[in-house]
């Protein structure tokens, strides 16, 4: 019985303090929140000028957080979601689990124009195949180049990666319905397709390959943290597939204005200045210095490459289709 | 015999509780995510060509590593040497390593830029290819190798030393000791032993998926990662999850049907001398076949600890409090193995249990993924499941240890009740006194392997704490992986070692401690 007082006492306590430091959590990927990674700096800078107390959960990536937020559903004590992307944002609408978000938007730098009211991007890159220039004097400048030239390519599962997944509707926007002749010509150059992009890109510094699929910022990672300029990242005329990573508010939060509120610091200077140099990406708004050196050298492709729209989830059952057909031939 | 009956009945008890809380953790959490399925497609062309995969490889790469390892483990076996110990406490490190790091030391000497093929170069010759199906069974073979060497050699030492001197004494050759003596120990042994390597060659997928080269190499649990990722489609996940269950319990029976009782009676555990093999052709064989497993085994641990090496001093202060973390888990779940297993065991051989023995090897073949799922939908409506990320992690890991666990106290235990269980029935021995006097002593060296195994094994695994963990209390495999994912792989080499290190001290203290007698 005294157990019980004392824990309905504590109960009592810990709400009283509910009540008055509001909570926001934030369910993001896990690489977001590491300690070289923005969520400490973020959840410092936000906490400033919130009076809130801001509380990161964390799951593998973009895809487990979706599947996570569909599990807990209405129950689910999340506020935000921060590392979706353009590829998930179909199946995210259609779950129904958000809602817009109430806030000015400022001026995007994104290659492309954005529409979306609900998903707020707070960083981008292309994906590309990155190389040592060290070791490969002459990098592809296309799919043709990467076709007709004797390269080794390190990729990714679409099945259970999210570059993998990118460079799936890569070849589909640049192939169309030729996209499986395409990936029939690539697969010879394919030393091995890895689980997640972390295998690749580690067995590409052992050298295993001349190229791994990633993005075109990751070179910026070698020359800031390794002062390292050997790796670049390849252009191509076909242009390059873009990854948007999106934050949005659940419709179930219980914050709903904190969480607007956090949206709107999102897409402000002391969250975007941060991004560069921990996720690794370019942010959504140019911050007020710029973009730190070693992403201002970085190669831009000319053309950028996207689907947006609901039928993402038909092409990417096609597009996964055709490449295993492909492999299977 | 009342007595005897109730004793029985109260393990039966214990071992029933065990029982319920495995079914609960496989194939309770296979239920709980089918139940919260809105739809279920069927398998389609794709999905079955996964199985047939899945199946292939598994039995290729089992029946290579068993068939490599009799030899292997029968040289170990009767020789003696300087080293001997530390290389079975190492043929312990293979697979209880994270997949990515012993992937990456594999790469480090058999890839393009290896030493292997730096060496073939050198010499003007054409450099290896390990990507492809020479990857997949190589990799399974390192993997598996060392683990089919162990539960076999655990099957040699068990035979008596004094059936060797009878043999001697009755002049027998290598060939009529190999009739007698090893072929029966190998049939009670090597089923069981197959059996554990196929079931986790089925659920192992970023290995085949890393050197094998292509989508082809699709196995069910990849199969199921799309099931999640793609459509949230859970009916679909818990299907293949059943599947793989099934086919995991379809080898389970057969192999449970092959495995031949024991039952020659005991010995008084003397050290073991073999007078037969002392041949210099033998010791020559034995000799070369020690040389290259362990050159196999121990080059690429080599190769982990030279690039970990340089980052040890400069690594974050996170990746030790996750190194005390796991360390906690480790043996938190190495302990509840042991008080899962042993009394399964009693109820498996003391009632002839073989469907017990079959439920309690099946938690290999349940998938991770379906697993994680299934708790977080259980726990989900009552805590937190951050909160209770490292238990919950503790007690999957000792689920998924527990059949390695069985495959050393089963036959040990099989073993001393065909021994000595007579005798100890007609000292009325029951109970506690029988657990004390008689198991508990005899029981000492596969207890030891068996607990230092499953804190090996826990200390290295991923399993479902990326689904629970906190961003601040993550696991050692978590920390490394999170110093991966941010381009570290300096920082992750180092912690990579440390991962070595430590899951090699654990089984080392646990299986030295329960060899302390016969080995050294």
């Amino acid at each position: 019985m005294k157990a019980l007082t004392i824990a309905a006492g504590f109960a009592a306590i810990a709400s009283a303090a509910a009540a008055e430091t509001p909570v926001l959590t934030i369910y993001t990927y896990d690489s977001f929140v590491a300690e070289w990674g923005p969520g400490p700096a973020i959840e410092a800078a936000f906490e400033e000028s919130c009076g809130c107390d801001l509380q990161f959960v964390t799951a593998g990536d973009g895809a487990e957080l979706l599947s996570r937020l569909r599990l807990e559903g209405a129950r689910s004590d999340a506020d935000i979601v921060l590392g979706l992307d353009n590829n998930l944002m179909a199946a995210a609408h259609a779950s129904g689990l958000f809602a817009p978000a109430d806030i000015e938007m400022p001026e995007l730098d994104l290659p492309i124009d954005w529409e979306d009211d609900t998903f707020i991007p707070f960083d981008w890159s292309w994906f590309a195949f990155v190389y040592d220039k060290t070791r490969l004097p002459n990098p592809p400048h296309s799919f043709a180049d990467l076709m007709a030239m004797d390269y080794s390519i390190l990729i990714q599962d679409p099945r259970s990666s999210t570059p993998g997944l990118g460079l799936l509707f890569w070849v589909k926007s640049v192939f169309g319905d030729q996209a499986q002749e395409a990936w029939e010509k690539l697969n010879p150059k394919i030393v091995t397709v890895t689980k997640g992009w972390t295998e690749s890109y580690g067995m590409f510094l052992e050298g295993e390959a001349d190229l791994v699929l990633s993005y075109t910022t990751s070179p910026a990672y070698h020359v800031i943290a390794e002062d390292d300029d050997s790796k670049a990242a390849a252009a191509f005329a076909d242009g390059n597939y873009l990854q948007i990573e999106v934050a949005a508010k659940l419709a179930a939060s219980d914050e709903p204005e904190l969480a607007d509120a956090f949206l709107a610091f999102m897409l402000s200077d002391a969250f975007q200045s941060v991004i560069p140099t921990t996720n690794w990406m370019y942010p959504a708004v140019l911050p007020e210095g710029g973009l730190p050196d070693g992403f201002v050298e970085l190669e831009r492709p000319d053309r950028s490459l996207i689907y947006l729209g609901d039928d993402v989830d038909n092409i990417r059952d096609e597009a996964l289709d055709e490449w295993l057909a492909a492999a299977a031939n | 015999m009342a007595r005897g009956r109730r004793q029985l009945t109260a393990a039966a008890w214990t071992g029933a509780a065990a029982l319920a809380l495995v079914l609960a953790v496989t194939l309770g959490t296979l239920a709980t995510v089918a139940l919260r399925a809105e739809f279920a497609s069927g398998l389609g062309p794709a999905d079955w060509a996964a199985v047939r995969f899945t199946l292939l490889q598994a039995v290729v790469s089992a029946t290579l590593s068993v068939a490599l390892g009799i030899p292997v483990a029968r040289a170990l076996a009767r020789r003696r040497f300087a080293g001997r110990g530390l290389l079975i406490t190492l043929l312990g490190a293979p697979f209880i390593l994270p997949v990515i790091v012993a992937a990456l030391g594999l790469i480090a000497v058999f890839g393009r830029n290896g030493i292997v093929s730096q060496a073939l170069l050198w010499a003007g010759l054409e450099p290896v290819s390990i990507y492809g199906v020479q990857g997949v069974i190589l990799a399974h073979v390192f993997f598996n190798l060392p683990l089919a060497t162990r539960l076999i050699l655990q099957g040699w030492l068990a035979i008596p030393g004094e059936r060797f001197r009878l043999a001697a004494s009755l002049g027998f050759g290598p060939g009529d000791i190999a009739r007698t003596l090893e072929r029966p120990m190998l049939r009670q042994v090597v089923p069981g032993a197959f059996l554990v390597i196929l079931l986790l060659c089925l659920t192992s997928f970023a290995v085949a998926l890393a050197l094998g080269g292509g989508p082809r190499a699709t196995t069910v649990e990849l199969a199921i990662y799309q099931a999640f990722r793609y459509d949230f489609d859970l009916g679909k996940a818990a299907l293949l999850a059943l599947v793989q269950v099934l086919i995991a319990g379809s080898a389970a029976l057969v192999a449970l049907r092959l495995t031949l009782p024991a039952g020659l009676g005991g010995g008084l555990d003397r050290t073991i001398r073999r007078w037969d093999a002392a041949h210099p052709l033998l010791r020559l064989q034995d000799g070369l076949l020690i040389a290259l497993a362990a050159l196999f085994l121990i080059l690429p641990l080599v190769m982990i600890a030279v690039n970990g090496l340089p980052a040890l001093a400069s690594l974050p202060a996170s990746v030790f409090t996750a190194t005390l973390r796991s360390l906690a888990v480790a043996l938190i779940s190495a302990f509840a193995t042991i008080a899962l297993a042993l009394p399964l065991s009693a109820w498996i051989v003391q009632r002839r249990a073989r469907i017990v023995e079959l439920f309690g090897t099946l938690t290999i073949a349940a998938s991770p993924l379906v697993i994680g799922t299934g708790l977080f939908i259980l726990l989900f409506p009552i805590v937190d499941p951050a909160a209770l990320a490292l238990p919950v992690t503790a007690l999957v890991n000792a689920v998924m240890a527990l059949p390695f666990a069985l495959r050393a106290l089963v036959p040990a235990l099989t073993a001393i009740e065909a021994d000595y269980g007579p005798l100890a029935d007609s000292l009325g021995m029951t109970g506690r006194a029988r657990l004390r006097r008689l198991w508990l002593p005899r029981l000492r060296r596969p207890l030891g392997f068996a607990t230092g195994l499953a804190a090996a094994l826990s200390m290295g695994d991923l399993g479902v704490i990326a689904m629970f963990a906190d961003p601040e209390g993550g696991t050692l495999p978590l920390a490394l992986y999170r110093l991966m994912g941010a381009y570290r792989m300096d920082a992750a080499a180092g912690a990579a070692l440390i991962l070595l290190a430590s899951s090699l001290a654990l089984f080392w203290i646990f299986d030295r401690g329960g060899r302390l007698d016969a080995d050294a």
